[in-house]
C-alpha cells in the first residue's frame, strides 16, 4: 500500500543500519589485513620476488623450486614428526591428568593451576628455560654427574638427530596443561547418572572409561587435535628460542623457514609460498571445523 | 565450562588413590621443574652457576643479576637493560587490548541482537582470521606500515595487533551475548532505547565476566607475541620478547645465565602476575577459545 | 475500524510464508488471545503489532494510525515478556521506570507514575531489589508493572505465565483478568494454553499452521467449534471425535457406530439437516462432560439419550470421576459426578446430551453448520 514506505520513520530506518556500520570497521579491517594480505602472498608466491615484492609473473616456479630444497624437506619432515608426537603425547598426558584429577582429589584447586601456568608464559620465556635445562654442560646432564650418575648423557639439543625431540618435549610441557583442562570440562559435563547407570550394570572402572566416558569425550578429542595442530603448524617462537633452528638445520619448521627465506636469504617469492602453503594445510583443518562449529548454533 | 561443575560418580580404591597421587604430584614438579631453575639461578652468581649444579639452592644470595637485566645487560649495542623494552610492551599491549575489547564487544552484540542475513558467514570470516600462520600476512604487512608510516613503531604494532586480535575479542563476545536473552533487547527497543543505549544500558553492565576473560586473554597474547614484534619493531622500539630473546641469544661476552633468567623471569612476570590473580578467568579464556562457548 | 486493525497481514521468510492472511480487528478494551501449538505463528503476530518483526504484507494499525514500519517503542504499546525481560542490573523501580526516561518523561513524573503502579501491583516494598533477588512470581509483577506505567493503548503478552508454576500460574491468571476488568486496557495475549484462552479472553483467535482457524467469543469456540483442529484444541480433556455413519430410522437422523463389544449401536441426531448427509459419513464431536451419568445429566436439555456402554478406565479428579470407554472404535471419555458409581469393565448407562453434539465434514474437517 502507499502509504506504508512513507511511515517507514528515520529512526527505524537509521536502527537498521547502526548495526552494519559498527560492524564494517572491524570487517574492513579483518577483509584487508586477513583475506586482501593472503591473496597478495598468494600473488607474491606467483613472482619473481627476491628482497623486495616484485609483480614479475613466473607461474609455479617458486613451488617448483621450494619442493627442490632439501631445506624445505627437512622443515616438513620436522614438522611432520614434531606435531605427530606433540599431539598425541600432549593428548595422552592431557587425558591422563583430567582423568585423574577428576578423582576427587585433594588439592586439585592446587595442582590444576601448575599444570596449566606454562601456557601463560611467552614461548621466548620458557625456551630460555628449557634450552639451558637441556645444555648437556650445565643442564640436567651435568647435574646427573655431579650427584653421582656419571655414565648419564642427555645431549639431545646438540645431536642433529635427536634435537627436534628437545623442541616436542618443551612444546609438550607448554601446552599439555590446557589439553587437560579441555578434557576436564569434557569430563565435568558428563552426566553422573550415565556412569551410576554403568555401575549397577557392573562395570569396572577401566570399563567405564573405555566404553562409555572416553567415546563420550569425542567432541573434546576433536577440539583438542584441531587446537594442536594449528598450534604445531604455526610454532616458530619456541624453535627460535631454544635452537634457532639448529644444530644445522636440524630443527628447522616450515614457520622458521618460510621467515629465513622470506627476510635472511631475500627470496621472497619461495618465502610466500612456503607461508601459502602452511595457511593450506590450516585451512584444510580449520574451516570444516569451524563450519561445524557455527553450523550447529542457528 | 571449566569451572568444577559436578563430581564424578567414579569411585577409586585405596591403592589406586595412592598411585593416582603419586602421578598427580610428579607432572606437578614436572611442569615446575623449568621454572624453579630459572628463579633460583636468577640469585645466584654466575660462578656458582658456571661450577655448581642448577638444581642447588644458592649459596650466596644476590641480586645483581636482576638489577642488571632490568637496567644495564647489553640488548643489542647498547646496555640499556630490559626496562625500555618492557615500556615498549606495555604502550603496546594497552591500547592494543582496549581498542580489541571495545570492538569485539560491539560485534558480538551486533552479531547476536541485531542479526542480518550472512552473519554468521561475516563471523566465520572473522574467526578463521584467529587461526591463519601469520607468516602469510608478514609480507603486506610489512609493506602496509612502511605505506601508512608505522614501521618500527609501537603504533604499528598495535595496529597488528588490534587487527589480529578482532577475531578472538569477537567471539568471546559473541558467545556470551549469544546466551544473554534477546527479549531484554526486546523490552529495551519497545521502552525506545536505541541501540547505543540498549548496549551501554543493558549489555554493558551484564559483560564484566567476558571483558575479564577476553582482557587476559588478548593481553597474554599480545605480551607474548614474538613474530610480529621481531618483524616489524626492532631496535629499540623491540617489545619485551623480542628484546629478552636478543639477550640470550647475544654471542658477545661471557654468558650470563643468572642474567638470562632474571630476565626471563621480568619478561613472564605480567603474564605470570594475572595468571596467578585471575587464573580462572585465563582458563575460561583458552577453553573458549578452543571448544565452543 | 477497530481499536488494533490487523488487515490481510502476511509474514513471510524467504519464500515460505508463515502466516496467511489474517484480519483481526480489536476493540478499545478488549482482551484477545492468540491461542495456539507451537509454531502456529502467534507469537510472530504478536511480534508484527510489536514492530519486533517486519510485516510483509498486509497493514497494522493502532487507533486508526497504520504503524507499520513504525519503530516499536513509537507505537505506544507494552509488552510482557514470557522471561519476563528484566534488565539484571537495574533495580525494579528502574526497570519499570526505563521506558518513560527513554522517552524523556521527567523524573519527578516518572517517580509519580511508578508509585502509582507499584501502589496497584503492591510492589511497592520491591522497588530497590533487583530482579535477581525477586521469586517467579514477583518478576511476573514487576514486568507487568514496566508495562502499566508506559500507560500504552495496546497492551501486549507473550505467553506471561508460562514459565511459573501451576499454582501460581492460576493465581496471576486471576489477577491479570482483575487488573484488565479494573483498568478496562486493551490486550492481546500468546497463550498455548486453551484453559487461559478461555478463562481470560473477551476474543479468543485460534491458530494453527499460520492461519486463523476461528475467532470468537470464548463460547462460540467452545460450543460451536469450526472445525476438527479447534474441536480437538479447545477443551481438556478434548472433545470426543468419532467416525460415525448417518441412517434416517424413524424418519429422524442417527449416527451408526459401535460400542465396546463391537454390538451396533444408534444414536439419534438432534441436528436435523443430518438428514441430507444419509448414507454418509460424518465426525460427530461429543465434549466429555456432554457424557455422563444419568442423574449428571442436564436437565435443561431437550435431547438427551440413554447409551449403555462398558466402561474400560476409571479416572477419578476429585470433583469429577472421568470414565473412558471404546466408542466407535475408539477410546473416549465421559465426565461424570464424582461420586458415581461405577467401576473398571462394568456396564454402564451413560447419559448423552445430544444438542451439545456437533457435526464434522470428514472431508473438509469443517463444521457442518445447522
Amino acid at each position: 500500500m502507499a502509504h506504508q514506505s512513507a511511515e517507514v520513520d528515520f529512526r527505524t530506518r537509521l536502527q537498521n543500519w547502526i548495526p552494519k556500520l559498527v560492524l564494517s570497521p572491524s570487517l574492513a579491517a579483518v577483509l584487508v589485513f586477513v583475506y586482501g594480505f593472503i591473496l597478495f602472498t598468494l600473488y607474491l608466491s606467483f613472482t619473481n620476488s627476491k628482497m623486495l615484492p616484485s609483480y614479475d609473473w613466473v607461474g609455479f616456479e617458486n613451488y617448483r623450486k621450494l619442493w627442490g630444497l632439501s631445506h624445505w624437506w627437512t622443515a616438513i619432515t620436522n614438522l611432520a614428526i614434531f606435531a605427530t608426537l606433540y599431539i598425541v603425547i600432549c593428548t595422552a598426558i592431557g587425558l591422563t591428568l583430567a582423568i585423574l584429577l577428576d578423582q576427587k582429589i585433594r588439592g586439585e584447586g592446587m595442582l590444576r593451576p601448575i599444570y596449566l601456568y606454562p601456557m601463560a608464559l611467552s614461548f621466548i620465556v620458557t625456551g630460555t628455560a628449557w634450552k639451558w635445562f637441556l645444555d648437556p654442560g650445565i643442564g640436567l646432564e651435568n647435574t646427573m654427574h655431579l650427584w653421582g650418575w656419571e655414565s648419564f648423557e642427555f645431549g639431545w639439543i646438540k645431536d642433529r638427530n635427536m634435537a627436534i625431540y628437545t623442541i616436542v618435549i618443551a612444546a609438550v610441557w607448554q601446552t599439555s596443561g590446557f589439553v587437560m583442562a579441555m578434557f576436564l570440562a569434557g569430563l565435568r559435563g558428563i552426566d553422573n547418572e550415565i556412569l551410576k547407570a554403568a555401575q549397577i550394570d557392573g562395570a569396572s572402572n577401566w570399563n567405564l572409561y573405555r566404553r562409555i566416558v572416553i567415546p563420550l569425550l569425542r567432541p573434546a578429542f576433536l577440539s583438542a587435535f584441531v587446537i594442536l595442530s594449528h598450534l604445531a603448524i604455526k610454532s616458530y617462537d619456541l624453535v627460535i628460542a631454544l635452537t634457532g633452528g639448529g644444530p644445522g638445520r636440524a630443527t628447522e619448521l616450515p614457520a622458521t623457514f618460510m621467515y629465513s627465506y622470506t627476510f635472511s636469504r631475500n627470496l621472497m617469492g619461495v618465502g610466500a609460498s612456503s607461508a601459502v602453503i602452511m595457511l593450506m594445510t590450516i585451512a584444510a583443518i580449520m574451516t570444516p571445523y569451524l563450519y561445524a562449529e557455527l553450523r550447529e548454533k542457528p | 565450562m571449566s569451572a568444577a561443575t559436578q563430581e564424578t560418580a567414579i569411585r577409586t580404591g585405596r591403592i589406586a588413590r595412592t598411585f593416582i597421587y603419586v602421578v598427580l604430584l610428579v607432572f606437578a614438579l614436572f611442569y615446575l621443574l623449568p621454572f624453579f631453575v630459572m628463579l633460583v639461578n636468577s640469585v645466584k652468581p654466575l660462578s656458582e652457576i658456571t661450577e655448581g649444579n642448577m638444581m642447588a639452592l644458592p649459596k650466596e644470595l644476590t641480586f645483581a643479576p636482576w638489577a642488571s637485566a632490568w637496567s644495564t645487560a647489553q640488548i643489542g649495542v647498547e646496555p640499556t637493560g630490559l626496562r625500555p623494552y618492557f615500556l615498549n610492551s606495555l604502550f603496546m599491549v594497552v591500547p592494543a587490548v582496549l581498542i580489541c575489547t571495545a570492538l569485539g564487544a560491539l560485534n558480538g552484540y551486533v552479531l547476536t541482537k541485531w542479526r542480518f542475513r550472512g552473519d554468521t558467514l561475516l563471523f566465520g570470516l572473522m574467526l578463521f582470521s584467529c587461526f591463519i600462520p601469520f607468516q602469510i600476512v608478514l609480507i603486506p604487512m610489512a609493506r602496509m606500515l612502511g605505506i601508512m608510516g608505522l614501521a618500527g613503531s609501537t603504533a604499528g604494532l598495535v595496529l597488528v595487533h588490534v587487527v589480529y586480535g578482532i577475531g578472538f575479542s569477537t567471539l568471546y563476545f559473541r558467545n556470551y551475548y549469544s546466551a544473554f536473552p534477546t527479549e531484554l533487547v526486546r523490552a529495551a527497543m519497545i521502552d525506545g532505547a536505541g541501540f547505543f543505549q540498549i548496549f551501554w544500558r543493558i549489555m554493558v553492565p551484564v559483560s564484566g565476566p567476558i571483558t575479564v576473560v577476553c582482557v587476559i586473554w588478548l593481553f597474554t597474547n599480545i605480551w607474548n607475541d614474538f613474530l610480529f614484534g621481531a618483524s616489524f619493531a626492532s631496535g629499540s622500539k623491540a617489545p619485551m620478547t623480542v628484546a629478552l630473546n636478543n639477550l640470550v641469544q647475544s654471542s658477545t661476552g661471557v654468558k650470563e645465565y643468572n642474567v638470562h633468567f632474571a630476565g626471563a623471569i621480568l619478561a613472564a612476570l605480567p603474564t605470570l602476575l594475572v595468571y596467578i590473580v585471575a587464573g580462572r578467568y585465563f582458563v575460561r579464556g583458552l577453553m573458549a577459545g578452543s571448544v565452543k562457548g | 475500524m477497530g481499536f488494533l486493525d490487523i488487515s490481510n497481514v502476511t509474514k513471510s521468510y524467504g519464500n515460505t510464508e508463515v502466516l496467511h492472511h489474517v484480519d483481526i480487528s480489536v476493540e478499545e478494551g478488549e482482551f484477545l488471545v492468540l491461542v495456539g501449538p507451537s509454531g502456529c505463528g502467534k507469537s510472530t503476530l504478536l511480534n508484527m503489532i510489536a514492530g519486533l518483526e517486519s510485516i510483509t504484507s498486509g497493514d497494522v494499525s493502532i487507533k486508526g494510525r497504520v504503524v507499520n514500519g513504525v519503530h516499536p517503542s513509537k507505537r505506544n504499546i507494552a509488552m510482557v515478556f514470557q522471561s519476563y525481560a528484566l534488565y539484571p542490573n537495574m533495580t525494579v523501580g528502574q526497570n519499570m521506570t526505563f521506558g518513560l526516561e527513554m522517552h524523556g518523561v521527567p523524573k519527578p513524573e516518572r517517580d509519580k507514575a511508578l508509585a502509582d503502579v507499584a501502589a496497584l501491583l503492591q510492589i511497592t516494598p520491591l522497588l530497590d531489589r533487583k530482579p535477581g533477588q525477586l521469586s517467579g512470581g514477583q518478576r511476573q509483577r514487576v514486568a507487568m508493572g514496566r508495562a502499566l506505567v508506559r500507560n500504552p493503548d495496546v497492551f501486549l503478552f507473550d505467553e506471561p505465565l508460562s514459565n511459573l508454576d501451576a499454582k501460581l500460574r492460576v493465581d496471576m491468571r486471576t489477577e491479570i483478568k482483575k487488573l484488565h476488568e479494573k483498568l478496562k486496557t486493551t490486550i492481546v495475549y500468546v497463550t498455548h494454553d486453551q484453559i487461559e484462552a478461555m478463562t481470560l479472553s473477551t476474543r479468543i483467535a485460534v491458530m494453527y499452521n499460520g492461519y486463523v482457524q476461528q475467532l470468537g467469543t470464548p463460547k462460540e469456540i467452545y460450543d460451536t467449534p469450526t472445525n476438527l483442529f479447534v474441536a480437538g484444541f479447545m477443551g481438556s480433556p478434548s472433545m470426543n471425535l468419532l467416525p460415525v455413519e448417518v441412517a434416517m430410522i424413524d424418519g429422524a437422523p442417527h449416527a451408526v457406530t459401535t460400542d465396546a463389544d463391537g454390538a451396533p449401536l444408534h444414536l439419534r441426531l438432534h441436528q436435523q439437516n443430518l438428514s441430507e448427509w444419509a448414507g454418509r459419513k460424518i465426525i460427530l464431536g461429543i465434549r466429555p462432560e456432554a457424557i455422563t451419568d444419568p442423574e449428571g445429566a442436564d436437565r435443561a436439555s431437550s435431547c438427551i439419550i440413554p447409551m449403555t456402554n462398558r466402561v474400560s478406565v476409571t479416572e477419578p479428579a476429585g470433583s469429577d470421576t472421568f470414565a473412558t470407554m471404546t466408542l466407535a472404535g475408539q477410546d473416549s471419555i465421559a465426565r461424570m459426578r464424582a461420586d458415581a458409581s461405577v467401576g473398571p469393565g462394568e456396564m454402564f448407562e451413560f447419559a448423552i446430551n445430544m444438542e451439545k453434539a456437533v457435526a464434522f465434514d470428514p472431508e473438509t474437517e469443517r463444521r457442518i453448520v445447522p
